[in-house]
């Protein structure tokens, strides 16, 4: 797993891997996009709106999903002083602020016509409007710094201290009252979501999970070639 | 047509299902082409040092 993770190693590999990465990203993408608004069917109560669902849904898992590949990349680079670890956790950062800008866009514009009115204050949007002020804040405070190796470090922190509201977003549908409907697919007693609507929203979010596995490799491998740049005119120089 | 129409009006909900799937191309879109052109543009400059060097 280390010897991976070493710079030069990291380069070769996710060379090889990300063609792969892209074009299954962009089947699962285009699949999950037709069978969201041609062949899944209208919902019972919501009529043809259920269709938000497909985009909104796999944005929410993202903005969780990307926040935890981000503190666990920062607990390995403040553990092990990984260099590759902090690129990953900086790199994943504006990744996840744009999936959860997309889910709380997407799910106000969702929850005009269902529930009347574009967003409530309750523990469900609250926290993930949380969650999107913790990535904006993990890439100033990175910014924010003088020296790099600092700002990664008390990034790290802050992204580490920010895993609590993972929890409170995953169980504040049960815990408090709210608008908002609780889990109705990775729930104690499986999926209550109709298998026709199922099926096309697990296809958009394993598009979702590629696009953003091939975007972070790409990401990652700039963020590297930069470094070796800044090595290289230092070389230069003396 | 009416087809066509028919599926654009999403049920009478046009106005917030378009939107939110504009938005996803938007973000998405978004960050890939940044993503994208900052790839080519270090790649090209690593290049170029390298070729610099020797």
């Amino acid at each position: 797993m280390l010897r991976l993770a070493n710079p030069n190693r990291f380069m070769q590999w996710s060379g090889k891997l990300l063609p792969w990465c892209a074009v299954a990203t962009a089947i699962l993408l285009g699949a999950g996009l037709y069978l969201a608004l041609f062949v899944a069917p209208p919902d019972y109560q919501q009529g043809e709106s259920v269709r938000i669902m497909y985009v909104h849904v796999p944005a929410a898992w993202m903005a969780t999903f990307v926040y935890a590949v981000m503190a666990t990349a920062s607990a390995v680079a403040l553990i092990w002083r990984h260099p590759v670890a902090d690129i990953a956790a900086r790199e994943a950062a504006p990744l996840g602020a744009g999936f959860t800008l997309l889910c709380l866009v997407s799910g106000s514009l969702w929850g005009k016509p269902m529930w009347g009115t574009w967003w409530v204050w309750d523990a469900r949007l609250t926290s993930v409007l949380v969650l999107f002020f913790l990535y904006l804040g993990y890439l100033a405070l990175i910014n924010a710094f003088d020296d790099p190796t600092r700002g990664a470090r008390a990034g790290a922190i802050l992204a580490l201290v920010g895993v609590v509201n993972l929890p409170i977003i995953k169980f504040s549908v049960d815990w408090w009252n709210t608008l908002h409907q609780p889990a109705s697919v990775f729930r104690l007693g499986g999926p209550t979501i109709a298998p026709s609507m199922l099926w096309p929203l697990l296809i958009m979010a394993l598009g979702f999970t590629l696009f953003f596995v091939t975007l972070l490799l790409v990401r990652m491998r700039s963020a590297l070639m930069a470094a070796k740049l800044r090595a290289l005119r230092l070389q230069q120089a003396a | 047509m009416a087809a066509v129409d028919h599926f654009l009006a999403m049920g009478g909900y046009a106005r917030f299902v378009w939107p939110a799937y504009a938005v996803a191309l938007i973000v998405m879109g978004g960050l890939l082409i940044e993503s994208v052109l900052t790839y080519r543009k270090r790649r090209r400059a690593l290049d170029a040092a390298e070729k610099r060097r020797r």
